[in-house]
């Protein structure tokens, strides 16, 4: 049997062709402003002391977690060790990719997730693409990221918003659509808008599951840059590449160490924010 | 319930608006759920059963062709068993269920036919719901969830915050405005839904099953404290529940459902004495007639009796007559002096003393509306019949045992008998 080869890789080819032909202003512009947050932020960054960012960190941690001060204390020797292995502008440069990435993603993820909680049309439109987007290998994501973006920080930040956008996306979803129905009902016979529902039954009710899809949307981001080093997102992750293909384990483990602090720093944050909930039971 | 004087309810007016229209008028009303709304009910006209029109379309009918009036002022009480309907009822009446078809009518308006702007309008002046679950905002303190409605129709934080302390204190939770509702017990909970409820001072209570959820201490302390409550503010509430002897306790008029239809409506001294059908009757069998029936439903005309101006031989004169062993003495505006006995008699018309010094003042009385089990252990201490007065110690009738005997035998054996 000699079946004919269809032709799918010559067919992307063309829509790639394409897109890069008629949208090039829209990705030229998406690429610019993208430079300009990731940039601006690592700057700010920057621009503060070493030693204040740790201090305003640790307070931070500090009051988020509610006064627990062995948290605070850990947290503030990590970022010292950070520091004092020269790790500080790689780590802030990561941290610029993460929180840059995890805003567009909770932009694009949070509204998408409280309208498919309203919508069956868009939540059964939503589910095989997301279940696409979450089985995918994370690095295929870089492979249209640069053809349309090029190397740098700009395709490493698109790839890492479709990666974390999803979890943050099915927990919005899934948080108002568990919303128990006597609160709803609550609402309704209450005279509420549709809008006042949303905001101050829904949401609020939901925000446990919301932030715990906020903080996977963080983790996700902070692991996918740095595998997005591999097209040339700079930061920890481009050392720990550098670390293995040279195959200099202290240098790949330092930075990793780096990153595992960062990690848990932000998911304590991200986990603290809201005050858990008992249930009203 | 601490009933502190604050003026924060328009108090309604009483006996007038009893007399006018109803409030709240359901005409015909029917809810399908499922498919095909109109073959099921095609079915229901055609004489079919609800587990008939099951089986052929797949749709339930929960509410078949139901029609009562609510007046104002009235606590109407919806009861049935789990799946006759009675919370999808509710439900409809202020359209958390949309209704198939009919009207509902409130204030005399029909709402089924309302836009969501007028119906929002209608749900935030004129209903209060309170739920089985309490069904309190997890998220909210306890004076946020009170103030909830108020703040849904952008009432002034100031403002609305007073009035849900107020209504806090009034329920008995003044100082538990800042606590978390997780923190409180059932019964807490539920006082917590009723002032959330109140709070917009709306003319119509709607509570699903509110007590059930509690233990029957604290139900019972919640159903005399809404007794109290509607006392003094004088709302319509319309109450769904399970319950028999809750229906009974608190209804002003009961209307018992099955399968999405009302089966009877009535006082509950209507629905037990008269029930109009096996179904209503074998509801009603397992009640306990003597915390049912009170003292007048039991007591006889105060025959004879005697006047505290007569003398002993006019007493002596009506015992032999009757051939009764003791006579309840009155005076001029029949209020009870007390009892003389035949013996305490026989020796003062002997002695030639007059009735008031031989007269027993310590005699057991019962008012008007003492429950029958509470009678029965007053008539168990006495040999004589018991005295029924009223506010004013007149005396209004008499209790014998006999008369309790055949008041059980009579009604509760009709009840009983043919289930």
């Amino acid at each position: 049997m000699d079946l004919p080869r269809l032709p799918v890789g010559e067919a992307v080819e063309a829509l790639v062709d394409w897109i890069e032909e008629y949208c090039g202003w829209l990705l030229d512009g998406i690429s610019a402003g993208l430079r300009f947050l990731v940039d601006g932020l690592q700057e700010i960054l920057l621009l503060i002391p070493a030693p204040i960012l740790i201090l305003l960190i640790t307070v931070l941690v500090w009051f988020v977690t509610r006064r627990d001060t062995k948290l605070a204390a850990v947290t503030a020797l990590g970022l010292l060790l950070i520091w004092n292995l020269n790790l500080w502008d790689l780590s802030m440069l990561t941290l610029a990719l993460v929180i840059t990435s995890t805003i567009l993603a909770l932009a694009i993820a949070i509204p998408l997730g409280i309208a498919a909680a309203r919508s069956e049309t868009l939540n059964a439109a939503l589910r095989p693409v997301l279940d696409f987007m979450q089985t995918m290998p994370s690095f295929v994501y870089l492979i249209p990221a640069v053809i349309f973006f090029g190397l740098g920080s700009v395709p490493a930040i698109i790839a890492t918003v479709i990666f974390a956008m999803p979890p943050a996306l099915r927990l919005t979803n899934l948080g108002i659509r568990q919303v128990p129905g006597e609160l709803i009902e609550v609402a309704d016979a209450f005279g509420t808008t549709p809008r006042q529902k949303l905001f101050k039954v829904q949401l609020p009710v939901a925000l446990p599951t919301i932030m715990a899809g906020v903080n996977q949307c963080i983790m996700l981001a902070l692991s996918m840059t740095v595998i997005a080093s591999m097209i040339g997102a700079g930061g920890l992750g481009y050392r720990v590449l550098v670390g293995i293909q040279r195959v200099d384990i202290g240098m790949g483990f330092e930075a990793g160490l780096a990153i595992v602090i960062i990690a848990v720093i932000l998911d304590r944050i991200t986990q603290n924010v809201v005050p858990p909930q008992q249930e009203d039971r | 319930m601490k009933l502190e004087g604050s003026v924060i309810f328009e108090k309604l007016p009483r006996e007038d608006s009893r007399s006018l229209q109803p409030i709240v008028s359901v005409e015909g009303l029917t809810r399908v759920f499922g498919q095909d709304p109109q073959k099921a009910l095609e079915l229901r006209n055609s004489g079919c059963s609800k587990e008939e029109i099951y089986e052929e379309t797949g749709d339930t009918l929960a509410l078949y062709d139901v029609s009562f009036e609510v007046m104002p002022g009235e606590i109407f009480v919806l009861m049935g068993l789990s799946g006759s309907g009675k919370s999808t009822l509710l439900r409809c009446i202020n359209r958390l269920i949309e209704p198939t078809g009919g009207r509902i009518l409130i204030d005399g308006e029909d709402i089924v036919g309302m836009s969501q702007e007028e119906l929002r309008a209608v749900r935030r002046r004129k209903l209060g719901m309170i739920f089985q679950s309490f069904a309190l905002l997890p998220h909210r303190t306890v004076l946020d969830n009170v103030v909830f409605g108020l703040e849904v129709q952008g009432i002034p934080e100031d403002e609305r915050y007073q009035r849900g302390e107020e209504l806090l204190r009034m329920v008995g939770l003044g100082d538990y405005g800042a606590s978390m509702p997780s923190h409180l017990s059932g019964g807490m909970k539920q006082r917590v839904g009723l002032a959330r409820a109140l709070a917009g001072d709306p003319e119509i209570l709607l509570m699903d099953e509110a007590f059930s959820a509690l233990d029957p201490l604290i139900r019972r302390e919640m159903q005399d404290e809404l007794l109290d409550l509607q006392q003094r503010l004088n709302r319509t509430i319309i109450f769904v529940t399970h319950d028999l002897d809750e229906a009974l306790k608190l209804g002003d008029r009961i209307a018992l459902m099955r399968d999405g239809e009302i089966v009877q409506v009535g006082t509950p001294e209507e629905i037990l004495t008269n029930p109009e059908n096996a179904y209503v009757e074998r509801f009603v069998a397992g009640v306990d007639m003597t915390k049912v029936l009170s003292a007048s439903d039991v007591m006889r005309h105060p025959e004879p009796v005697a006047r505290c101006t007569a003398g002993p031989r006019v007493a002596l004169h009506l015992m032999e007559e009757h051939d009764i062993g003791s006579v309840f003495v009155v005076d001029r505006g029949r209020r009870l002096k007390g009892l003389v006995t035949l013996d305490g008699t026989l020796e003062a018309v002997r002695a030639g003393r007059g009735l008031e010094e031989i007269i027993t003042t310590d005699i057991p009385t019962v008012a008007l509306d003492t429950p029958l089990t509470d009678i029965i252990s007053v008539i168990a201490g006495s040999p004589y019949p018991v005295a029924v007065v009223d506010d004013e110690n007149r005396l209004q009738g008499l209790v014998f045992r006999g008369a309790i005997l055949g008041a059980l035998a009579r009604k509760g054996g009709d009840v009983n008998g043919s289930a």
